[in-house]
């Protein structure tokens, strides 16, 4: 699993990097830059988390193709 | 060998069906191999991001169920660019003849006119065109004006003009051959890409030939339509040759890649040989920059327009390119600030592949392809006010 934003709808309200700044950090503008990598197991329940969080239902879990 | 633009005097304005059939023949009917005569071909689109005709054209067959949209993109928001519109204006059919041979390929129920708002011309002779055209294929048209913006010929936003009428690009996937027009896959291809079609169906291969709009610091800037062999110097000199002495080329369009004259004149306009140097011939715009000109303020204008460009859906791209224009400005107008210098890069790392479309990530192409090609332009400029474009 792997997290992704939808670029349209996010309006950079910037919860997504308070619950979960070990693979989200904001840039200069308040938008979230997010970690490509796979989601250690360890943080899947603070990625859920930060994706139900997310107040415009931006932020998903993608399982990763192939 | 056939070419584009082979005919009339382009002068004289569009080509009739009665003489477009008279030079080159009826439009064949596609054998149900005409996907892979297509493939064969090896014919790369023509719009600027140079995707396999036949790949495109093969995804959407195979999805089609008889539902499938084409949609003719003479959008041509490019603002250097003018080959589109000159092909329109002057060789409507073989833009039908490629569009109709699509519809069939890929058993298409409608095709859309895709054309830019403020080419005139270029939609009276593409309606002209049509109206001699049978009723079975008038029947499969209808036609929608692209606004002039930069983003507008981007297929998803294509796409979104015809569904919503809104020309703004939306999230991919679903890009539009496999969900398109009111959900149906849909092929977006270039009118440059449908005019070749229809010589290839006539051939089997493609003309070997590009148009190419020269701009800038020539003696007649235009349209040319050009042998993959030539360097960019021959092309220049077709087009009476650099009005003075010239810095650089921008090549491809906005975004495009800089280089500098000298290592410029020997390339040669072939797609394969350009990309083996990193670089593309994009939407076909040879931008000469002449001598006179500064680059640092040639490139902080080209990045405020992109910034303004922008359809300001995305954050990092609305906010991010302004940042990005405006540190170029203060740039130029201030002189070499290398807080802001590092602020380029940084900036353009955060930007970059951080958008629903790829127009943030062609801005940031094409500056670092100038920070790249005039280190030390960048590095040393000297404070001076950005002369008006």
């Amino acid at each position: 699993m792997r997290l992704a934003v939808d670029r349209i709808k996010c309006d950079g309200h910037g919860q997504c990097a308070e619950l979960l700044p070990e693979l989200i950090r904001l840039d200069d503008w308040g938008y979230p830059i997010v970690a490509q990598e796979e989601i250690p197991d360890r943080l899947a329940p603070l990625a859920r988390r930060a994706v139900s969080g997310c107040p415009l239902l931006a932020l998903a879990l993608q399982r990763r193709a192939g | 060998m056939t070419q584009l633009l082979a005919g009339r005097n382009l002068a004289l304005g569009a080509e009739g069906l009665a003489e477009h059939v008279r030079r080159l023949g009826p439009l064949p009917v596609p054998g149900p191999s005409f996907i892979e005569v297509l493939e064969r071909s090896g014919l790369k689109g023509r719009g600027g991001a140079a995707y396999q005709a036949g790949m495109k054209w093969r995804s959407v067959e195979a999805q089609s169920n008889g539902a499938a949209v084409v949609i003719v993109n003479g959008a041509e928001g490019e603002p250097r660019s003018l080959k589109d519109r000159l092909l329109m204006t002057t060789r409507p059919h073989l833009i039908l003849d490629g569009a109709f041979l699509a519809a069939k390929a890929v058993r298409a129920k409608q095709v859309v006119l895709y054309i830019g708002e403020d080419h005139r011309a270029a939609q009276d002779s593409m309606a002209r065109a049509l109206a001699e055209r049978t009723s079975e294929e008038r029947g499969l048209v209808r036609t929608a004006a692209a606004p002039a913006r930069y983003v507008a010929g981007a297929s998803s936003a294509a796409v979104h003009l015809v569904d919503a009428g809104i020309a703004t690009p939306t999230t991919t996937p679903p890009s539009a051959h496999q969900r398109g027009v009111d959900g149906a896959p849909t092929l977006v291809q270039n009118v440059e890409t449908l005019a070749q079609v229809a010589l290839i169906a006539r051939t089997g291969s493609p003309t070997g030939t590009h148009l190419v709009t020269v701009a800038g610091g020539v003696s007649r800037p235009g349209v040319l339509e050009i042998q993959s062999q030539i360097t960019i110097a021959e092309a220049v000199e077709l087009a009476g040759g650099p009005s003075e002495s010239a810095e650089a080329v921008l090549l491809g369009g906005y975004f495009g890649n800089w280089v500098r004259a000298a290592s410029a004149w020997g390339l040669p306009l072939d797609h394969d040989a350009l990309r083996a140097r990193g670089l593309s011939l994009g939407c076909g715009v040879i931008g000469v920059l002449p001598g006179s000109r500064c680059v640092v303020c040639e490139v902080a204008g080209i990045m405020r327009y992109l910034a303004s460009e922008s359809s300001a859906q995305c954050g990092p791209c609305f906010f991010g390119l302004r940042a990005l224009a405006d540190a170029c400005t203060r740039i130029a107008e201030g002189g070499t600030d290398h807080l802001d210098l590092q602020r380029l890069q940084r900036w353009s790392a955060d930007v970059s592949g951080r958008g629903a479309c790829h127009h943030p990530d062609g801005a940031v192409m094409f500056l670092q392809s100038a920070l790249n090609t005039f280190p030390e332009e960048f590095a040393g400029h000297r404070a001076h006010l950005r002369r008006s474009a």
